[in-house]
């Protein structure tokens, strides 16, 4: 049932595509790298999960998406709710617990969330989302437009008990669901060699009657061809798909993980297997972009990123009446 | 106009006026049909939830009364991400104690949504569930856990008592735009009232008063509003008026009428089915010692089940549950209290 998807090199995207699934790549990693240097001056509260590495899975998956879908997250969510438009400005300033924030300050890295764009919340929870994403499946199928849910999990919920469940349900209630096993090798110290039973997270597949597929998580194109296929499939009223998305998370588990656990396989992989430097070659090798378009999207970033930051820093943290408002609709 | 019916014809009656009304409405539980999946030979809506409270359902509302399967982590937190995206889902907990394996859902999740969302979130799902002793069901299927729930910002939480609160709660609850816990004691299913056939919903956070009296304030919640009402005839005998007060909903809590009754008559006993440690005996009588201590002319009584787990044996189980002559020996010992 487990099938590998080959890599084709920008197989039928026009420019723009190309260039929005750069810049949603490029703000990620600009993102992941300005917070990790930002949370080493200890001004960022708490704890935050890098998703620097792994950029090609949420742009590959959720540009397929439109305003009738719905996704959930995991801990390490800032690449899934910037790829999914979720503000860039009002995440940084959540992230640095401002008023400001897409969440006033209240929810934070592990919780940033904005359901007005389908966007469940990255989750503090591992394993919270997929039975979530089975109600937002069913909702939309109810409805009858087409719309999808998109459950992101990692390695280590991939062994969670309501995961398992959701894949079942989805099955059962023929939902328009995908599953997608961001496998990026490590659930904390612990190695999804070892904590996973079968040799391959899609092959559980199999065991829910679902199609299972196994993408390299490094090359955008795999991804987006794998994504497009499961959800066009769960469009048309085809059911369910879980697909496990190899690739490997440049920081630590959160950050001031000193990462004794790994070998050299970060530096290997930024080398050698990069989304970003991939994706750049691929499409400057074909004529379809070039360096010139890609550098500017690159100082466009930064200067999104470096206004974040400015605006995060300087805006107000949430006040004493703020404790208290929103546990209830009405109380 | 109101009829003599059930308990659960209430409930039922709340859950297919709902549906008829809101096309958002749909329900699913385990066996919330029963035999209706693909491919059972036999009669489809056998069941209608394992005591029959969705029975009839299914035929009136095509496609949305759902089966799940015994996966209570995955379908109530579908209920949860349905209730996100436009349905208000009523999603049955077949036994409240079964929240063992899907509490994360509950309480991390549904709970947690408006709050943690920064006021951004609606999760209106309601989550009916069966709780308390006896019918012999023993420990795993007799708790009454409604104070863990209660204990939960985000969560409401109802307790109806009769066939008349049943339907006005649950039409209320589903009209809710918060995640509500809507707790059905399991012995109330067969007791009858007076329910109107008409549609009404009955506010959260508005006790009933369902005796008056000034001698005494009992505190009585669920299934333990009928045995306090019988404790305060019995008491009556001898000359205490009981002032009987059902709270409706443990969260939110109608605090003003427990402390002006309490203000009235003095003396408190609070009625719980939940066992002893943080219940809503110990949180109401911390209440009144707090914001009533001046009125108070006798140390509150308690009344809950011992802290243990529910015992099977019929004569383990009526020893466990509170009964009306627990109740007058505490109706007693406040009004004969001296200093």
């Amino acid at each position: 049932m487990t099938e590998t998807v080959a890599p084709e090199v920008a197989p039928g995207l026009d420019a723009k595509v190309l260039l929005e699934a750069y810049r949603i790549m490029r703000t990620i990693r600009g993102f992941e790298d300005r917070v990790h240097d930002e949370f080493a001056t200890g001004e960022i509260p708490g704890f935050v999960h890098l998703y620097a590495g792994e950029e090609a899975s949420a742009a590959g998956v959720i540009m397929h998406l439109d305003e009738r879908d719905s996704i959930a997250s995991t801990h390490r969510g800032h690449g899934h709710c910037i790829a999914r438009g979720v503000d860039v400005k009002t995440m940084m300033a959540e992230i640095f617990g401002k008023r400001t924030g897409v969440c006033h300050g209240k929810g934070g890295s592990m919780h940033i969330a904005d359901l007005s764009k389908g966007m469940l919340g990255a989750n503090g929870i591992v394993g919270g989302g997929p039975p979530l994403i089975c109600g937002t499946a069913l909702a939309a199928k109810l409805k009858g437009a087409g719309g999808v849910g998109v459950a992101f999990f990692g390695d280590g919920a991939s062994n969670q008990g309501t995961t398992l469940e959701a894949l079942n349900l989805a099955a059962v209630w023929d939902l328009p669901a995908i599953f997608v096993a961001e496998n990026n090798g490590y659930a904390e110290t612990t190695s999804s060699s070892w904590s996973v039973a079968a040799d391959n997270i899609a092959d559980r597949a199999g065991g829910f009657g679902m199609p299972g597929v196994i993408v390299d998580g490094f090359d955008f194109f795999a991804v987006h061809e794998a994504a497009g296929e499961a959800i066009s499939r769960a469009r048309a009223g085809g059911g369910p798909t879980l697909i496990e998305v190899k690739l490997t998370r440049y920081y630590g588990h959160f950050e001031g993980d000193q990462q004794t656990y790994r070998g050299d396989e970060v530096a290997r992989a930024k080398e050698s297997l990069d989304c970003l430097k991939r994706f750049r070659a691929g499409v400057t090798d074909s004529g379809q972009l070039s360096d010139a378009q890609l550098d500017q999207v690159d100082s466009e970033v930064a200067a999104l990123i470096e206004e974040a930051v400015v605006e995060a820093k300087a805006a107000s943290k949430p006040t004493e009446a703020d404790l208290l408002t929103d546990v209830y609709v009405s109380y | 106009m109101a009829r003599t019916i059930s308990y659960r014809e209430a409930i039922n009656e709340a859950l297919a006026q709902e549906m008829e009304r809101d096309a958002s409405v749909i329900v699913m539980g385990e066996d919330n049909a029963g035999g209706a999946s693909v491919g059972s030979p036999g009669e489809e809506d056998a069941w209608g939830g394992v005591l029959g409270v969705t029975k009839g359902l299914y035929g009136r509302f095509p496609g949305r009364v759902l089966d799940t399967p015994i996966s209570e982590s995955a379908f109530i937190g579908a209920a949860i991400g349905a209730a996100t995206r436009g349905l208000r889902p009523v999603v049955e907990l077949m036994f409240i104690d079964f929240m063992g394996v899907c509490f994360d859902q509950i309480f991390n999740q549904a709970a947690k949504f408006r709050y943690m969302f920064g006021g951004n979130a609606l999760t209106p799902v309601v989550i009916r569930t069966m709780y308390g002793a006896g019918l012999r069901a023993a420990a795993q299927h007799s708790q009454a856990l409604y104070p863990v729930f209660t204990h939960i910002p985000g969560l409401k939480v109802v307790t109806p008592s009769s066939p008349y609160d049943a339907k006005g709660l649950l039409i209320a609850a589903i009209r809710d735009d918060d995640p509500v816990i809507f707790c059905e004691h399991k012995a109330l299913y067969d007791i009858t009232g007076d329910v109107p056939e008409e549609s009404y919903a009955i506010p959260f956070g508005e006790a009933n008063v369902v005796r008056e009296g000034s001698d005494v304030t009992i505190v009585a919640i669920g299934r333990m509003v009928s045995v306090a009402l019988q404790a305060a005839e019995d008491v009556a005998g001898s000359g205490i008026e009981a002032e009987v007060i059902d709270p409706r909903t443990t969260s939110p809590l109608d605090e003003d009428t427990i402390l002006e009754s309490v203000e009235h008559t003095g003396r408190l006993v609070v009625v719980d089915e939940a066992t002893p440690r943080c219940n809503l005996a110990t949180d109401i009588s911390a209440l009144v010692a707090q914001k009533a201590f001046g009125a108070l002319r006798a140390p509150i009584e308690m009344v809950s089940a011992p802290h243990t787990p529910v015992p099977f044996s019929d004569a383990l189980e009526d020893l466990y549950v509170p009964n009306p002559q627990r109740i007058v020996n505490a109706v007693k010992a406040v009004t004969e209290w001296k200093r």
